[in-house]
């Protein structure tokens, strides 16, 4: 039995220094990515992230135009970008009628379409490949370092503004009310967001760090009935299908990052079914209820 | 403490609030009472500090804007959040705990004798998302109990509640009352008005009459208010009041 475990999810990586970086990579995203996730999921954005993270795609391709298959270039690049679709559609947002799905929808498709543009005018599909999804088994020192940084600057940040950002998320009119500044509170975030999208990106790809972000935080609600919880059980979910998929991808020799992601959304089916939180069997099997 | 100075809000061009000048009663209760359309909600919003006036402007001495409770019309609480009837409760602290500031004993024992005096003790562990409407306006009143601020703004706050909740909600304004606190809200029942509102204005865009209720409330002030409201138009041309623009 030991001999069988260690074999197949402990051999890899001892054996293999590539296996460990992808490891503490797929960790380190887990812990930045899954809170950021999870407030996402409570502000009605879900879909906010996947806009984001089109978004960050023509930045990352000016950064490859300018300096190659560079990482600091390319993420400085997709930073830019995202910051910008961010800005402008909270922009349009506070001074048109538009609503902020509405115009997050519209920047991240203009974006998208100049990014489309710039790669296809220039360099190979592979790259194209590269830049979308990613190889967490090619991370190197400089990856490691900024996907390790951006989570500490993630978590840090949380921790100052979880206050005002979750009331902003409850109710936004009684943060208004008591002069809590909800926007601030609100741009902040949004940067953390796309700060997590870049640094999810050399590892899973511009479409695949996405999913990272939102399939544990989605999942958490189901296991979990406190904002603390749902925060303990997003990391949990996100570090496991990091770890797990990394396994299945050295085993049956697949693409790491799609392995990841796949895991994460075979969770959340599992979890619909058996979660504690409204899953539907602990439905079916519900207790009696309480005298009045 | 409040002073209204011709103020004037509105909606693409259209006045809500029309050059509406007054003081509201330092420490008294005040009801804005009118038909659909006066206007009585923009003003609450534009005093709370969330809509801009046109022109004018109100003025609020020996109170912030920090300093005042306000409860809307429609809450905008996301209901589906994991949060505890206690936790929201809790959120009254914010004016003086802040960012990080901690949430003491002292303002835990805050909370829960806010929650019983609202009668809602025995739901504090309990999620927002299992209360009916009318044992959520409790809790929001509790909040409020929580927020201890001098000036409190009341939206409708009796809609789709019971008469049972309504009188216990009422006590806790009768309370405000005798502590001295300024109470201004928006009704519908002129009933409420007469007998927990000493003063009243009455408006429908503009100033009917404002003073005490016992004379704001006369058969024909309240009628020339829903005959002002009677005669909007939606083509008006360019207010004269604020002269002719080039």
């Amino acid at each position: 039995m030991t001999d069988f475990l260690y074999q197949w999810v402990l051999a890899p990586f001892v054996e293999f220094a590539f296996m460990r970086r992808a490891l503490v990579a797929c960790l380190a995203l887990a812990l930045g990515s899954a809170p950021v996730g999870l407030f996402l999921v409570m502000r009605r954005m879900s879909l906010v992230g996947d806009a984001m993270s089109h978004a960050v795609l023509p930045g990352a391709a000016v950064g490859f135009l300018i300096a190659g298959l560079s990482l600091p270039a390319m993420s400085l690049g997709g930073f830019v970008a995202g910051v910008l679709v961010a800005g402008f559609a909270g922009l349009a947002t506070r001074f048109t009628e538009i609503k902020e799905d509405a115009s997050f929808a519209a920047f991240y498709l203009l974006s998208l379409a100049i990014g489309v543009l710039l790669v296809s005018g220039s360099g190979s599909n592979v790259d194209l490949m590269h830049l979308l999804f990613g190889s967490v088994l090619a991370v190197d020192d400089a990856a490691l370092l900024l996907v390790a940084s951006v989570a500490s600057v993630t978590l840090l940040t949380l921790a100052v503004i979880y206050r005002p950002l979750l009331l902003e998320s409850l109710d936004p009119v009684f943060l208004r009310a008591v002069g809590g500044h909800g926007s601030v509170w609100h741009l902040l975030f949004l940067l953390l967001v796309v700060l997590n999208l870049v640094s999810g990106f050399q590892a899973l790809g511009t479409l695949m760090s996405v999913g990272l972000m939102m399939l544990p935080a989605i999942c958490s609600r189901l296991w979990a009935a406190s904002v603390g919880g749902m925060l303990l059980a997003a990391f949990l979910i996100a570090a496991l299908a990091g770890m797990g998929g990394l396994l299945l991808s050295y085993h049956v020799e697949l693409p790491s990052g799609p392995c990841i992601i796949l895991l994460a959304g075979l969770f959340y089916i599992v979890s619909l079914f058996v979660a504690p939180q409204g899953g539907v069997l602990p439905r079916l099997l519900r207790q009696r209820h309480l005298e009045s | 403490m409040i002073r209204l100075e011709n103020l004037t809000v509105s909606y693409r061009r259209h006045p809500a609030v029309h050059h509406v000048s007054g003081s509201f009663a330092d420490g008294q209760a005040t009801a804005i009472f009118g038909p659909n359309g006066a206007g009585k909600s923009t003003l609450l919003k534009t005093i709370m500090g969330a809509l801009k006036p046109d022109a004018g402007r109100v003025l609020m001495r020996g109170v912030a804007r920090r300093d005042l409770a306000y409860l809307p019309q429609q809450s905008e609480i996301d209901r589906s959040l994991p949060v505890s009837v206690i936790d929201l409760v809790s959120s009254g602290h914010w004016q003086r705990s802040g960012l990080f500031g901690k949430v003491g004993r002292n303002d835990d024992d805050a909370s829960w004798n806010a929650l019983v005096t609202v009668g809602l003790e025995d739901f504090a562990t309990r999620p927002i998302s299992a209360l009916s409407s009318g044992q959520f306006q409790r809790v929001l009143f509790a909040r409020i109990l929580v927020q201890d601020a001098p000036l409190i703004l009341l939206d409708e706050p009796f809609n789709a509640v019971d008469a049972t909740t309504t009188a216990d909600l009422l006590r806790l304004v009768e309370r405000w009352k005798a502590e001295g606190r300024t109470v201004i809200a928006v009704l519908h029942d002129e009933q409420q008005v007469r007998e927990h509102f000493p003063q009243t204005l009455l408006m429908a865009r503009e100033v009917i009459a404002w003073g005490d209720t016992a004379e704001v409330l006369t058969a024909d002030k309240l009628r020339r208010a829903s005959d002002t409201a009677a005669h909007w138009s939606a083509n008006a041309p360019v207010c004269r009041v604020d002269g002719v623009r080039p």
